[in-house]
Formats: structure tokens, C-alpha cells, sequence
């Protein structure tokens, strides 16, 4: 009895504050996106849905909304792609494993901001005065100067510069995920699949890789949400680029919030933005409680 | 109420105890702290501005200045601190704002300023003032702040060597630009040198050749809702932004406009558009071959951006705050003021010989010209629609969509609820 009531009061004032600063103004978004309130002073005439209709009527969300689908596809395939070699090349028992794991972990402890201002130096496109810098300078140094492109300045590459930039920063830790489940694949496993024939692409391909599923679905929610806010990464590194190549509907939002004053506008992407989070991960969030209940 | 009661009982208690004596000099002088609130935190900037506290102070040596200013961003943090401060009650004495609709869209509109025609008229300051910068400061009959400095945009930054090399003369007219820029190009030169990577560069560019385009007032109507944003002539000034983007250099989309300077000072770029600040940072480059000209079709219209302070409801120190605007609009305080940031007077009655070369032409102009208002920098529109027009103009200079981006920038002036 006592025990009950302890519990619940140490529970409460999370539960308050979740509820008032995170329910509660996700409720107060969805109501300004509804209204009229596209000025300094707040405006609450009823608008409906019309903000929302304008919203994907604008040319600038519709570019935002294609530069996200680009940069989670190549920011996904990459972390997923390179956190699991580097993991299977881990597992394989190298010597100094501990200090490959360590470098390969720590451009996850550096913040976005930083991770953006050190790629904007390196894939700065040079300039017509001063030559190559970055990159395109090593690329010069190695007579591979064809391969040399303005990268983030290029309307045709823009936002997978920096998709570049946050696979650098987070395909350690889709590695460290990764060895965790390869860790925790027993030996007898590999070793029955071993005896019964299977060669050490089948032992990965037949036992290991759907073994790691869950592991694989929980990195596409963790980076998928992260790729669907970016914000900071693309502040520090590129701005909205040239033709909005780089912008993204977050950059979109701070910018006619707060320098157009076009607050229902800014709610309302904040709604778009909430709605797409919520596509991906509600249904592993359901799965996951089910899955818990069942056992 | 107890609280105020008991603090104006100690506050007199302390009066009657301390100045008893002194009482006539502190009616006649204002006492107390002024704030002031700006983004003035650079280099000539800062300076011109502690200028002006200079003669404030000894003018009213009893008043304590506070010097509030959020560094960054070209105002903008300052913009998101200052909106901060007016909704929650606690404005600074007077701010620093694009004179113009960014003040009275954002401020005047909604009933945050007080009109300060008065002043003006007392001041004597509607004659020492052109008309069409009092146009551009008043919003249904008053006049809403006090003007400190004008920059001028519409400027053409050439390189003479490049230009004395080639027997050419600085195009006047547009056909001259384009035969101009053919030439220079065939001898390996970027004619149109450009860098717009922080969005706003190509719609300041676009703002010369909208004037070229339109004309002085057909220029003015499309921020009033006269000129139409669908008509041919807009059409016109797409197609001619268009074809001058094709003699720009081919990494403006790296480069801020200071970039694009770089260009023009390595004699690899010969004209570039930009607004007087340039002026400033070639100096501070000790490079002097540069010259300057109205852009291109801009002759005798003069695009105008001004820094104002104005007078906001509710502040602590009425008195102190109209002394501060009666030294900002006077000749004494413009004159200190102008020649630190790279600016003219607003007024026209300055003293030329205080003033640089290019500032001494500008001064020329100001008082001849037609005088239009910036949109990029605040002067032509609200803080809403200048946003929707830069984006506009960015993605035009990759889209080259004609009809796409006229369509946009009709609906910026619809969503501004200025055009139907």
C-alpha cells in the first residue's frame, strides 16, 4: 500500500511535466497550425486546414520534403552498409580490437555542430583564386582531379553532402549495435552450421543476418527519426544551399517562424514533421509493448 | 499596489533625504538609464555607435547608457531577442530596426510604437530629410522613427584596370551590360561576379534589375499593390536576371558576396552588384583600383535602406529616450555617426568634407535621385514577404523557372494580403 503511493508520488512530477511540456505543447502546435496567426502578435481566427494546403503547395516544403526522403535513403543504406562490415570485421577476433572500436565509436561523443563545420572545411568546392581546399585537394594531390565537384554547392549533390557527414558520425554506433548482436549470437550456433557444411558466407547470410533483424529494425527507427529532425547538422555545414538543394523541412520551419513570422506556417511543418516521426516509429513501439506483454 | 506605493515612499524618502539641495538641476537634466538596443557589435559599426553615446553623454552626463546589443546573424538573433522583450512587456528604451515596412509590419502595425511626427516637425527634420525617405518612415500619416544612416544598394562595384584594359566604359544601360559582358567574357574575365550562398545575394541583385525592369515608381507599386507581380515586365526582369546569370562565375553558390569582391580585387571579376558596404571592406582590403556606378538601367533611382531607432509604448524613461532620437537625427550626431559605419546622413545637410570619396558621390545622389525602398534589407516590405521574395530569387538562380518563379513571388504579395 505504501509502497504503491511512494511510487506514484516520485512518479508524478515526470508524468506532470511530460504531459504539460510534451503533450501539452504538441497539442498547442497542432492548434496554431490551425489558426490564422502569421504575425508577430498572435492572430487565433480559425484557418482549418488551409495552412496545410498552402503548405504542400509551397515549392520550398515540396523541395524539403524529397531532400528528406534522399538523405535518409543514403544516410540509412550507408550506416546500416558500413556499421555492419565494420562489425563482421571486428567479430573476427584482431588484434587491438578495443582501439579500432574505440576510434570507430568516437565521432558519436562530437556534436553535430562540430561534425558540420569540420565537413563544410573539407568539402569546401575551392575557388577559382585560391584552388582546391579539402577534398577536392587530395583528389588533385592523387591526379584523380576529374573526380573533383563543388559538393554541397552542386544543386545535384547538396543534401547527400551532408547525408556524407552523418554517416561519418553515426555508422560507429550502428557498428557497435551491430557487434552487440554478433556478441550475443552463441558459438554453438556458428559452429552446428559449421559441421553441417555451410561455408562462412552461409554462416552470415543463413544464420547471422536474420539472427541481427531486430538489431536492424531498432537502428532504422534510432536513424530514421534522427535523419527526419536533422537540423544542426545542416545549420552548421550548408544552410539551405544553392536552390534549397540542401534544406530541410526543420531549417524550413526556424526560418518562417522566426524570420518570416509565419508562426501557423512553422507549426504546421512541426506537425508534418511530428506525423512522419510517428509513421516510423508507432508501429515498432506497438510491436515492442506486444511483444513485451506476450512473454 | 502596496509594493508601488512603498517604493515611490522610499523612493521620494530618498529624494527629499539626499537632494533636497540639488532639486532645480535634476528637473532640468534627465536622469536615470537609457537602453539601447542593437546588433552593432563589428568593427566601424561599434564604433560609430559609441560616437553617438559619446555626445548623448555629454549632453546628459546624469544618464547612465546601457549598451544592449545580441551579436550575430546579421540581426537576426538580435530580432529574436527583441520580439522576445516586446511580447513579455519589458521593451528596450528604443531598438535598432530597418526603417520601413520591417518596423511597421512587424511593430507599428499592431500598435507597439509610438508616432514621433511631432519630433520630426519640431526638429525641423521633414525639410532636412528628402521626401521619399519620409515616405518610406511613415505609415498612415505619421512618421514612425528616426533615421540614423542610409545605405544605398543598388551600386555597381567594377574593376577599372579590367574595364581600362578592354576601352570600356561601365555599361549605363542594359544593352551595354550584355555587349560589355560579351567582350570581357571572350578575354577570359567573369563579367557578372556573384556569391550567393546566404540566400539574399541574388534577391539584392534582382532588386537593380527589377528597378532597371520597372522604373522608379513601378518598382515602388509593386510593394503597394499598384504594379502587378504577373504583369510582362516582371516576365522581362526574370528573362534579364536570367541571362545575366549565365556571365556569372560558376562557384557562386560557395561564396558570400564578399567572395564575390574577391573576384573583382583579383582582376579575374569585372562588376558585381552589391550595397555601399562594399565600399568599407575593399578599403579595408587596401585595394583601390575598384570604381562605382549606378547598376545598369539604375540611373537617378537611388535603392535605399536605412537603420532606425524608434519610440516604444511603455518605456521606463520617456524623456530619456526623446533625447536620444533629437542627437540621432541631428547633423552633430549623423555627422559622428556616418563616416565610422561607411554610411551617409539621412539628413542632406551634412558636411561632405567628413566624408570618403565613394560616400561623397552617394551624397550627390541622395539628394537628386529618386529614392525607392530596399526589400532584402526591411525598407519595402514586411519581414513575411522579404523572406517568401529572397526564397523566390534563390531557387530561381539554380531553377531558372521564369514562369514557376513569378508565379511565387504573385503569391508572396497575395499572402502578404497586399495583391488579390
Amino acid at each position: 500500500m505504501w509502497d504503491r503511493a511512494a511510487a506514484t508520488a516520485m512518479l508524478l512530477p515526470s508524468v506532470v511535466a511530460i504531459a504539460v511540456f510534451v503533450y501539452g505543447f504538441v497539442g498547442w502546435t497542432g492548434y496554431v497550425s490551425l489558426t490564422r496567426w502569421n504575425d508577430v502578435l498572435p492572430n487565433y481566427a480559425w484557418a482549418g486546414l488551409r495552412t496545410y494546403a498552402d503548405l504542400f503547395d509551397t515549392f520550398r516544403f515540396r523541395i524539403d520534403l524529397l531532400n528528406t526522403l534522399r538523405f535518409t535513403l543514403a544516410f540509412l543504406a550507408g550506416c546500416l552498409g558500413v556499421g555492419f562490415t565494420l562489425a563482421v570485421l571486428l567479430d573476427r577476433g584482431l588484434r587491438g580490437e578495443a582501439i579500432f572500436r574505440t576510434i570507430f565509436l568516437a565521432p558519436l561523443a562530437i556534436s553535430f555542430i562540430v561534425t558540420g563545420v569540420v565537413w563544410r572545411w573539407l568539402l569546401n568546392p575551392g575557388s577559382a583564386q585560391l584552388g582546391s581546399v579539402g577534398i577536392n585537394l587530395l583528389l588533385e594531390r592523387a591526379h584523380l582531379g576529374a573526380l573533383r565537384t563543388g559538393w554541397y554547392t552542386d544543386p545535384r549533390i547538396g543534401i547527400l553532402a551532408v547525408a556524407l557527414a552523418a554517416l561519418w558520425q553515426l555508422s560507429g554506433y550502428t557498428m557497435a549495435l551491430y557487434l552487440a548482436g554478433l556478441r550475443s549470437v552463441p558459438d554453438e550456433l556458428r559452429e552446428a552450421a559449421r559441421v553441417d557444411g555451410a561455408g562462412e558466407w552461409q554462416v552470415y547470410r543463413r544464420i547471422l543476418m536474420p539472427l541481427l533483424q531486430p538489431i536492424t529494425l531498432s537502428a532504422v527507427i534510432i536513424l530514421g527519426h534522427i535523419s527526419l529532425k536533422i537540423f544542426d547538422l545542416v545549420v552548421a555545414m550548408t544552410g539551405s544551399g544553392p536552390g534549397f538543394s540542401s534544406d530541410v523541412p526543420a531549417y524550413f520551419m526556424f526560418d518562417t517562424t522566426f524570420r518570416g513570422n509565419h508562426f501557423a506556417q512553422g507549426a504546421a511543418i512541426a506537425e508534418v514533421l511530428l506525423v512522419l516521426v510517428a509513421l516510423l516509429t508507432v508501429p515498432y513501439l506497438i510491436y515492442s509493448t506486444r511483444a513485451e506483454a506476450g512473454r | 499596489m502596496t509594493r508601488v506605493l512603498r517604493r515611490s515612499l522610499i523612493a521620494s524618502a530618498v529624494a527629499v533625504a539626499v537632494g533636497l539641495g540639488s532639486l532645480g538641476a535634476l528637473q532640468a537634466a534627465p536622469a536615470g538609464k537609457l537602453e539601447i538596443f542593437s546588433w552593432w557589435t563589428a568593427g566601424g559599426e561599434a564604433e560609430a555607435l559609441n560616437a553617438v553615446f559619446g555626445i548623448y553623454h555629454a549632453r546628459y552626463p546624469a544618464v547612465q547608457i546601457v549598451n544592449a546589443t545580441v551579436a550575430g546573424g546579421a540581426g537576426t538573433n538580435a530580432k529574436a531577442v527583441l520580439k522576445t522583450r516586446m511580447l513579455g512587456g519589458d521593451p528596450p528604451d528604443s531598438f535598432q530596426v530597418h526603417a520601413g515596412h520591417e518596423l511597421i509590419d512587424t511593430w507599428v502595425r499592431n500598435g507597439s510604437m509610438e508616432p514621433l511626427t511631432g519630433l520630426f516637425k519640431a526638429e525641423g527634420w521633414t525639410t532636412a530629410m528628402p521626401r521619399g525617405l519620409l515616405d518610406i518612415l511613415s505609415y498612415k500619416g505619421d512618421i514612425w522613427s528616426v533615421p540614423v544612416n542610409i545605405h544605398r544598394a543598388n551600386v555597381l562595384w567594377y574593376n577599372k584596370k579590367i574595364f581600362a584594359d578592354a576601352h570600356l566604359a561601365p555599361p549605363a544601360t542594359l544593352d551595354e551590360f550584355f555587349k560589355d559582358a560579351d567582350a570581357l567574357k571572350a578575354k577570359g574575365i567573369v563579367p557578372f561576379a556573384l556569391g550567393d550562398k546566404e540566400g539574399w545575394e541574388a534577391g539584392h541583385a534582382f532588386e537593380a534589375v527589377l528597378i532597371a525592369a520597372l522604373g522608379a515608381d513601378g518598382y515602388r507599386g509593386l510593394w503597394t499593390g499598384t504594379t502587378p507581380w504577373t504583369g510582362p515586365k516582371v516576365t522581362a526582369a526574370l528573362e534579364i536576371f536570367k541571362r545575366m546569370l549565365a556571365y556569372a562565375n560558376t562557384d557562386h553558390a560557395a561564396l558570400t558576396w564578399d567572395g564575390a569582391g574577391e573576384y573583382i580585387m583579383g582582376g579575374k571579376g569585372a562588376m558585381m552588384i552589391m550595397g555601399d558596404w562594399a565600399n568599407g571592406w575593399f578599403t579595408s582590403k587596401t585595394f583601390n583600383e575598384y570604381g562605382w556606378a549606378p547598376p545598369p538601367g539604375n540611373m537617378g533611382v537611388y535603392d535605399a535602406l536605412s537603420d532606425s531607432f524608434g519610440l516604444p509604448k511603455k518605456v521606463r524613461d520617456r524623456e530619456n529616450v526623446m533625447a536620444w532620437l533629437r542627437v540621432l537625427g541631428s547633423r552633430e550626431g549623423q555627422q559622428a555617426f556616418n563616416p565610422l559605419k561607411g554610411s551617409i546622413c539621412a539628413r542632406t545637410d551634412c558636411s561632405p568634407s567628413v566624408f570618403g570619396a565613394y560616400q561623397r558621390w552617394a551624397m550627390t545622389q541622395w539628394t537628386t535621385d529618386a529614392i525607392v525602398p530596399s526589400v532584402i534589407h526591411g525598407a519595402a516590405a514586411s519581414e513575411g514577404w522579404a523572406t517568401d521574395y529572397k526564397d523566390a530569387i534563390a531557387l530561381f538562380v539554380t531553377s531558372r523557372d521564369t514562369a514557376a518563379t513569378q508565379q511565387a513571388l504573385a503569391k508572396a504579395c497575395v499572402n502578404a494580403g497586399v495583391c488579390k
